[in-house]
């Protein structure tokens, strides 16, 4: 066993060059994914092994990069495109939600898109403005879309690779300010004996009240679940990892146990995937529940000011003074 | 935009000229030279004359009968390509079996040119699916209603053509695009020809200006004559008497092959006109004039070739009629399959959302199922 500890943005890096030594189909575009490898450096080295062909630097053109990804796919190909940052998908909303979406359905299943899509995305990284946005819910109100993030990197090793083995098409968010956070990955685990890429994982057990965390806020949910601890309150946080579909089932089982759920991520509330979780609890766990379902989110407007970001997510305090309200009911 | 200019014969053309083959009067013109050297030229026998002449007449008669199903409520919507049947024939003809094709949604011609049963769209405008044939079975995508979308789907296919090493020789494959003049204002379709450029796809970009979009005119769209914006693009451009299916042949095949052994891509101006409306819920006569109608009826694509079958004595009386009842024999064909065409079971709107499925959908697919069978046997 080939364990080693690595960061999340190495563990991309390998599981992605895993897939494309794993399948000559395999090929990533996007631009600066090739000579510089990303401005992450997430595909780091890929094209000088892979070749050109396999490592595609495109035009600087994010509708160009998933429709032609789409034709590709339609010739038999497994494109992984590159969206350099959250805020720059926009161009390509398009070709997403009504092409890649769609296309399975439209052709009654006779035109399969094996697509993933990659953005980094969240805040937390002083960024300027369109560099720090977490706009998963538009793409998780899409039926015929899967989206997905992962919070560590054995996690990232193993769901980029699923999501490239896949069919469906699946927007793949990044948590880009945790690409640098180390763990533990073991570099030789089959994927056939991965969790099914839709699955949750409960990062922390606990029966107090339930954390629902995903992507970058984890390891805020699991830092507030550690301070509680102190005070006596063993929280549960839950890692959606997939947020289309949700997996619905461990959550209820969760909930049931605890009679408390809070929710946190970074973006907006408003419609957010918070509001959505929210709902299917209070449906499914009604008798079960001590107290509402609380959300800590970003607020309603644009993605502020980096020298304000910090007030703007969600940190440990507002997530521990949710918990605390949640047991005030 | 230069106002146009007229030919020997006084036929309005575009200012700078088309390739044509087949003058409006169906006078053969031996071959069409361009400012690039570029000769086009056409050595069809008399059959295959003959069986063009068939594929018009055909391609409208379905288009009509089309119309006719709309008016009577048998189709939600239809977007008819009356007008447009030289231009789709023509370059329809000129694919073979191995290219792909990506269509909008009024490439029912070349959908039948592929040898697609006909019946395949109505599916979508009839409202029991979305469309739904097998796009690599035929060589020919789904129809696509966003526009200019399309454009990208072809150029990456073609990417992928280049990338199996299927380029190079006459059996090499090639990818023609369909879009309109509208589309052109697109960012897809720019980017499209970006990136078609970058990597020298094998693709043929077929724009069919039928000098509409909508009710906006050609002049809402561009200052300059479309097929020059290629050369901004890094290749080739040609403008073509869209109503000639002799023209639109030669230079989609040639443009086609110089694809396929590897010279990149192409930008087709078809130069035509959309005699009819924009769909069938459009009004016309909101946004033009009928003599412009009557100019452009002068130059009709099935009347020229008529004219010159006549002419060079090819066929008769006996082989018009001939190919009208068979088409018209089509058509009714066609009329009796889209009225038998079963609604969809309702439950069926939950296949195919994902080809790895989804709890979620599943759930609702469940309960959607028992929802509906609490009906049965309630009177309702
Ligand atoms: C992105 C987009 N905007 C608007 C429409 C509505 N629409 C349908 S057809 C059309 C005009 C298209 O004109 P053109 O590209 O010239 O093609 P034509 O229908 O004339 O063949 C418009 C505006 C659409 N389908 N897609």
């Amino acid at each position: 066993m080939m364990t080693e500890t690595i960061n999340l943005g190495k563990a991309l890096n390998h599981g992605l060059r895993r897939a494309l030594e794993n399948d000559p189909k395999v090929v990533i575009m996007g631009e600066d994914v090739g000579k510089l490898g990303g401005v992450f450096r997430i595909t780091d080295g890929l094209q000088k092994d892979f070749g050109e062909d396999r490592v595609i630097d495109t035009p600087l053109a994010e509708a160009g990069i998933i429709g032609t990804a789409v034709g590709l796919a339609i010739r038999g190909y497994r494109p992984v495109c590159e969206i350099q940052f959250d805020g720059f998908v926009f161009p390509a909303y398009n070709q997403i939600v009504s092409q890649v979406a769609k296309m399975h359905y439209r052709s009654k299943g006779n035109v399969r898109l094996p697509i993933v899509i990659r953005i980094p995305f969240g805040g937390g990284i002083g960024a300027v403005e369109h560099h720090s946005e977490s706009p998963e819910a538009y793409f998780a109100h899409t039926p015929g879309l899967k989206v997905v993030t992962c919070a560590n990197p054995a996690d990232a090793y193993s769901m980029i690779q699923q999501a490239i083995t896949s069919d469906d098409p699946i927007v793949f968010f990044e948590p880009k300010r945790r690409y640098w956070e180390k763990g533990a990955v073991d570099l030789d685990a089959p994927l056939s004996g991965a969790f099914p890429l839709h699955a949750a994982r409960v990062a922390r057990p606990g029966s107090a009240a339930t954390l629902l965390a995903y992507g970058p806020m984890v390891k805020v949910a699991l830092d507030a679940a550690a301070a509680a601890a102190e005070d006596g309150r063993e929280l549960e946080v839950i890692d959606l990892r997939s947020l289309s579909p949700v997996d619905y089932p461990t959550i209820f089982e969760s909930v049931k146990r605890t009679g408390r759920a809070v929710v946190v991520h970074e973006a907006p509330g408003n419609l957010g995937l918070g509001a959505e979780l929210a709902a299917r609890i209070t449906e499914e766990c009604f008798y079960s529940l001590e107290a509402p379902v609380l959300r800590v989110t970003g607020y309603d407007i644009p993605y502020p000011a980096a020298r304000a970001e910090e007030e703007y997510l969600p940190d440990l305090d507002r997530v521990l003074d949710a918990v605390d309200r949640a047991f005030g009911w | 935009m230069a106002k146009g200019e007229r030919d020997k014969a006084g036929n309005d053309v575009p200012a700078g000229g088309f390739v044509q083959l087949l003058t409006p009067d169906g006078e053969r013109i031996d071959s069409a030279t361009t400012a690039d050297g570029s000769i086009y030229t056409v050595d069809f026998s008399d059959e295959e004359y003959r069986e063009l002449y068939r594929d018009l007449v055909t391609v409208r008669r379905l288009d009509a009968e089309a119309v006719a199903l709309q008016r009577q409520g048998e189709l939600g919507i239809w977007a008819s390509l009356l007008g447009q049947e030289a231009a789709q024939v023509g370059s329809g003809r000129a694919l073979r079996p191995q290219d792909m094709a990506f269509p909008t949604y009024r490439e029912h011609g070349v959908l039948y040119c592929r040898g697609i049963d006909p019946i395949m769209p109505f599916g979508l405008f009839r409202g029991v699916d979305q469309g739904g044939w097998d796009p690599n079975e035929f060589r020919f995508n789904t129809y696509t209603i966003v526009i200019g979308s399309q454009t990208l789907h072809a150029t990456g296919y073609a990417m992928g053509v280049t990338m199996d090493g299927k380029t190079g020789g006459t059996d090499g494959e090639a990818v023609i695009a369909y879009f309109g003049d509208g589309a052109t204002s697109q960012g897809e379709v720019n980017e499209s020809f970006v990136w078609s450029g970058v990597f020298n796809a094998p693709i043929v970009f077929f724009c069919q200006n039928n000098q509409y979009a909508i009710s906006e005119p050609l002049e809402r769209q561009t200052r300059v004559p479309l097929y020059q914006r290629a050369g901004g693009y890094g290749f080739p451009g040609i403008r073509v008497d869209g109503n000639d299916v002799l023209a639109t042949y030669a230079v989609t095949r040639a443009a086609l092959d110089n694809a396929r052994t590897g010279q990149g891509p192409t930008l087709i101006e078809a130069y035509t006109y959309r005699m009819g409306a924009h769909t069938s819920s459009d009004d016309p006569t909101r946004y033009r004039i009928s003599s412009e109608v009557e100019s452009w009826k002068a130059k009709d694509p099935i009347k020229r070739l008529k004219a010159f079958l006549t002419k060079q004595q090819l066929a008769g009386d006996d082989f018009f009629g001939e190919v009208d009842e068979t088409a018209g024999a089509l058509a009714l064909d066609l009329r009796e399959r889209v009225l038998a065409m079963p609604d969809p079971q309702p439950v069926a709107m939950f296949d195919h959302v994902y080809p790895n499925g989804s709890p979620e959908v599943a759930a609702q697919r469940n309960a959607f199922a028992r929802y509906q069978a609490s009906f049965e046997g309630s009177g309702h």
